[in-house]
């Protein structure tokens, strides 16, 4: 099925393939984004990819709505129905708990369940970075457990500090930076997930796999005096291939 | 120039230029000046490029002094610009002297100038931009609006061309006024709206909010109705996209928008019509007309040529002499506004205890007041605080006196020029 071109505005065109959240709905996305960032055309000054679709921002200056119609369409012919790419797999130290996560055990007791159930739950499986938005970096990530999906607080935080790990529903993601939230906050990582003097930026991608890693507070401390120091880029260890 | 020393930060004073393009798809909002027409008129008349990074000024102006003599433009809003205490002209390239003072008496016409200098502001590349993100601490001076103290760096200036006195044609320099039209393109998400929807959208007047930012203009008035809910799976955002949320409210997502949202967008404004949205003010009137991609692209195409209109003036002979324009005792413009001090000197001049009426500096919402009927304040004190795009400006007493009434009460949401507080006869205190 070709995808759907949705003018947005006289400078952006959205090419959305489904309607729903789907990994490879999502795949299809990045892979379109792929094509066109080897394509490095003038005229398309960037791209976003989300959930279902990807959104092109281009110059009206050089290019009128049918010719970006038209490069889109012939981009989107050479996408491959099972659009797998070799995703990176990275791990996120979480110290899960006490101080760094609060709301742990809300969480438990809202899923009947102990606190380190959740822990085992939430650090079982391998998550997809659908898209980022919201705030720098940050990641929506898909594959939380059902058991321990958890409605958001009542009343958001006014700080959340920056590498807090948190449920909101179904979604679990990562805060980048200190912000005010409503997200249940489970744990915290030392990584950095957003850098502005890196390139890239952000530490995860659109199409990343991420698996969190329980660590006791000695092996937080020593992880984030690395990070601190710059001694590494945030993590790590990255494999490719799908597990 | 190499510096110019901020002696008052004023109200919202940021580094911008056209933005952080390329990192969206990191979640990085791409920023840069709210009206970009008037950025890159300022770098034009300015002799830079079209991208140089300019300080966009809000509705109440900052205090700056030019460390080395130069040329600068201003752009946009028409704040009252005054150059040693002279009104300067806008649109047009004018010199300065090692030491000069640039500051605003207040705002004639639109909400957000663009001061570019030659050379352009030179603080450092993040990502590529100049431009100021607040809520991210991202790239500008220090992530942050400017303030009282701060130096901001400026670049080498081309000294090949000489820009003093270019100026904008007149007949195309922009006036922002009010109850502009707003040309849209529908969709991407028209069809989550109904008919009746979509009519409204296109029919009703809306309103500038006073929680409008450089992320989004909030606008009010008649709910647009959605078929089936406000809420989709996430997708990109652009620069006008209009946002409806549950309560039937536009949203006009600006320069320091987020990359990606999960509410319909029922259409977005042209690229052209988005400085006249930016220089609107809270309670300014707005309606909606819809157009197609094809003119909207055409109508941007056009606005661009028309900066190739800039040049040396065909009267160059006066330009010596017309830098400065006669200071304006004109009446203002019907609804427009004035900046705090003009406000107050307006009704309050000629005599320490004549009654008088303290009036609002801008339209907004009443955040707290401070006063009561009785009370005797001295000059400077402050009186009550009106809230406008998320600032918290304290509405002070131009001299001493003794408040009669306060007419307005926390909650309340003002026009520009509204009277808020009334003095008697009675002696003021004196300090």
């Amino acid at each position: 099925m070709p995808p759907r071109l949705l003018p947005a505005g006289d400078s952006a065109l959205i090419v959305e393939f489904g309607d729903g959240i789907d990994v490879r709905v999502n795949a299809r996305v990045r892979q379109l984004q792929r094509v066109l960032d080897a394509l490095r055309h003038p005229g398309i000054v960037e791209t976003v990819p989300t959930y279902r679709s990807l959104m092109v921002h281009y110059d009206p200056m050089a290019l009128g709505l049918e010719d970006v119609e038209e490069l889109m369409a012939t981009a989107a012919e050479g996408l491959t129905e099972d659009a797998q790419d070799a995703p990176r797999t990275i791990e996120i130290p979480v110290l899960y708990g006490g101080a760094a996560g609060p709301d742990l055990p809300d969480v438990a007791a809202i899923a009947g369940l102990q606190e380190q159930e959740v822990i085992a739950l939430h650090a079982a499986g391998d998550y997809v970075v659908f898209m980022l938005g919201f705030m720098p970096g940050f990641p929506y990530l898909g594959g939380l457990p059902r058991r321990i999906a958890a409605p958001r607080l009542p009343t958001p935080r006014t700080v959340v500090p920056a590498g807090s790990v948190g449920i909101a529903g179904e979604q679990t993601g990562i805060y980048p930076t200190e912000s005010p939230g409503g997200w249940r906050i489970i744990g915290r990582t030392p990584v950095r997930l957003f850098d502005s003097r890196q390139t890239p930026p952000a530490l995860l991608e659109a199409g990343d796999r991420v698996r969190f890693t329980p660590v006791s507070a000695r092996e937080y401390d020593a992880i984030a005096r690395d990070v601190a120091a710059d001694a590494c880029r945030p993590i790590v260890p990255a494999e490719s291939g799908n597990p | 120039m190499s510096a110019i020393e901020v002696l008052d930060g004023g109200l919202l004073t940021t580094v911008q230029d056209l933005g952080r393009v390329g990192f969206q798809r990191y979640g990085v909002p791409v920023s840069g000046a709210m009206d970009d027409w008037a950025l890159r008129a300022a770098n034009r008349l300015a002799g830079n490029e079209a991208g140089a990074a300019v300080l966009e000024i809000t509705l109440v102006g900052p205090v700056l002094r030019f460390g080395g003599p130069g040329v600068i433009a201003l752009t946009g809003a028409d704040l009252g610009a005054r150059l040693d205490g002279r009104p300067v002209a806008t649109w047009q390239a004018v010199a300065v002297q090692a030491g000069a003072e640039l500051s605003f008496a207040g705002a004639r016409d639109g909400l957000r100038a663009c001061l570019a200098v030659g050379g352009g502001i030179d603080v450092p590349l993040v990502l590529g931009s100049r431009s100021t993100l607040v809520r991210s601490q991202l790239g500008g001076h220090m992530g942050r609006a400017l303030a009282a103290g701060d130096r901001v760096p400026v670049g080498p200036r081309d000294t090949t061309v000489e820009h003093a006195g270019w100026r904008l044609p007149r007949d195309i320099v922009p006036m922002y006024g009010h109850t502009p039209s707003i040309r849209v393109v529908m969709g991407p998400q028209a069809d989550a709206f109904t008919d009746e929807g979509i009519r409204t959208f296109l029919s009703g007047t809306y309103a500038m909010a006073p929680q409008s930012d450089r992320v989004g203009c909030r606008l009010q008035g008649p709910p647009i109705a959605h078929r089936r809910g406000a809420d989709i799976v996430s997708d990109g955002s652009a620069f006008g996209s209009v946002q409806v949320s549950g309560d039937g409210q536009p949203i006009v997502l600006m320069a320091d928008r987020g990359t990606t949202g999960g509410y319909t967008k029922i259409a977005t404004v042209a690229s052209v019509d988005l400085p006249r949205l930016a220089q609107a003010a809270p309670g300014d009137r707005i309606r909606f007309v819809r157009i197609d991609v094809g003119a909207a692209q055409n109508l941007l195409r056009a606005a661009r040529r028309q900066l190739d209109r800039i040049g040396p003036d065909e009267t160059a002979a006066d330009l010596a002499t017309d830098v400065f324009e006669e200071d304006s005792a004109a009446p203002l413009a019907a609804g427009g506004y004035l900046a705090l001090a003009d406000a107050l000197v307006v009704e309050l001049a000629g005599g320490d205890s004549r009654p008088g009426v303290v009036r609002a500096p801008m339209p907004g919402l009443v955040v707290s007041v401070a006063v009561g009927p009785g009370d005797l304040v001295a000059a400077g004190q402050s009186l009550l605080v009106v809230e406008a795009m998320k600032m918290q400006n304290p509405v002070r007493a131009p001299r001493g006196g003794r408040v009669s009434r306060v007419l307005v009460s926390p909650g309340a949401l003002v026009a520009g020029g509204a009277p808020l507080v009334e003095f008697d006869g009675t002696a003021p205190r004196r300090d």
